[in-house]
């Protein structure tokens, strides 16, 4: 058994990366993989639909093959806003103020009928569509989506992400 | 050995003690109802609660009945045995856990400024439910140490049980009007 030799220093970038060689991207693709391929939701859930989330997240669909096993309990740490269930217009300010905690760049999924359009709700009490509060990016319909469905809208917000220009945040 | 008194006729004695401040008795399907003017209710709910033979000493409920628009007054044109002088109808649902029997307390309070006298003093569990009431249904509870909204957020507008309250306040979107609501709805800022 001999013993393996590490690169040395002052080693070129080849020898260090040995095959793997060089990748050369725009600058554009690397922040957007980075930020599709770790994107937080907020630990946030508002009423039934954050059962069918919490599903998503659990080990039958497993939310973490996309890089959001993680559920920040901070608004700080967060990147995806995912309004799970009916804002009440009592809860509304919350909501709002969630949003305006989290860091740039942040996204919203509006999951289920409910928080989309007001769903069954149409009364004095529940907002008719959590965009009347906070700006949404993808709409998931269902009363309660299934698993599927909520991750077709994450998979779509990643699409978006994808073509996002990181220049638009600064 | 306790000496419990035996269980008296709630009608009787109310109507011994307080004659024709007992302005209407109703029995339906088992239960009683006695119908007080509300500057009586905490005598007679004090009464209710102590005298011997009646001992109502649980407050199960306080409820609040909004009659509008025609089912009160003189345009009700109910059945004969209701008694429904004004819009707002407030029952107090009590219980007699020494004797296992309930008893309905109700009374009725004008349109304008309709006014409950509290009965926070003879049951404090009474705070929550007339602070319920104050706010879905607008009916004030003179003597309430703490009148705020319970559910509604502060600074509400209006009594969202009442019957003359709007229901709801967008149209329902279908796919014939989606554009033209969509149109003022009123979407969020960055």
């Amino acid at each position: 058994m001999g013993v393996m030799e590490g690169p040395k220093q002052g080693a070129t970038v080849s020898q260090k990366l040995g095959n793997l060689g060089v990748v050369t991207t725009s600058l554009d693709a690397a922040i957007n993989w980075a930020r599709t391929g770790a994107m937080w939701p907020l630990l946030f859930g508002l009423a039934c639909c954050a059962i069918e989330m919490m599903a998503t997240q659990a080990g039958n669909y497993d939310l973490s093959r996309f890089g959001m096993e993680l559920n920040r309990a901070s608004p700080r740490q967060s990147d995806l806003l995912i309004v799970a269930g009916r804002v009440t217009r009592k809860m509304s300010p919350v909501v709002r103020q969630l949003y305006d905690q989290m860091a740039d760049p942040k996204w919203v999924i509006s999951m289920g009928d409910c928080a989309s359009c007001g769903g069954v709700y149409n009364n004095y009490a529940v907002v008719q569509g959590v965009d009347e509060i906070i700006p949404v990016d993808v709409y998931v319909a269902g009363c309660p989506p299934r698993p599927e469905q909520l991750m077709h809208g994450i998979l779509t917000l990643h699409e978006k992400v994808k073509n996002d220009n990181w220049s638009d945040w600064a | 050995m306790v000496n419990i008194a035996p269980a008296a006729d709630p009608v009787e004695k109310a109507k011994e003690r307080f004659g024709d401040d007992i302005l209407h008795v109703k029995t339906f399907a088992g239960e009683t109802t006695l119908v007080v003017s509300p500057e009586n209710v905490p005598d007679v709910l004090r009464f209710l609660k102590s005298a011997a033979g009646l001992t109502y000493n649980f407050l199960s409920d306080i409820s609040a009945v909004d009659y509008y628009p025609n089912d009160y007054g003189d345009h009700y044109d109910g059945e004969e045995s209701d008694f429904r002088p004004e819009r707002f109808g407030v029952a107090y649902h009590l219980y007699s856990m020494l004797y296992n029997r309930r008893l309905r307390l109700k009374t009725y309070a004008m349109e304008e400024d309709p006014v409950v006298p509290s009965v926070i003093d003879l049951w404090v569990g009474a705070d929550w439910l007339e602070r319920e009431i104050a706010d879905m249904m607008g009916v004030r509870f003179e003597g309430h140490p703490d009148p705020r909204r319970l559910l509604m957020p502060d600074d509400w507008d209006g009594h969202p049980h009442r019957r003359d309250y709007p229901l709801g306040y967008e149209t329902i979107q279908f796919s014939f009007n989606a554009d033209e609501i969509a149109e003022h709805k009123p979407f969020a800022e960055e």
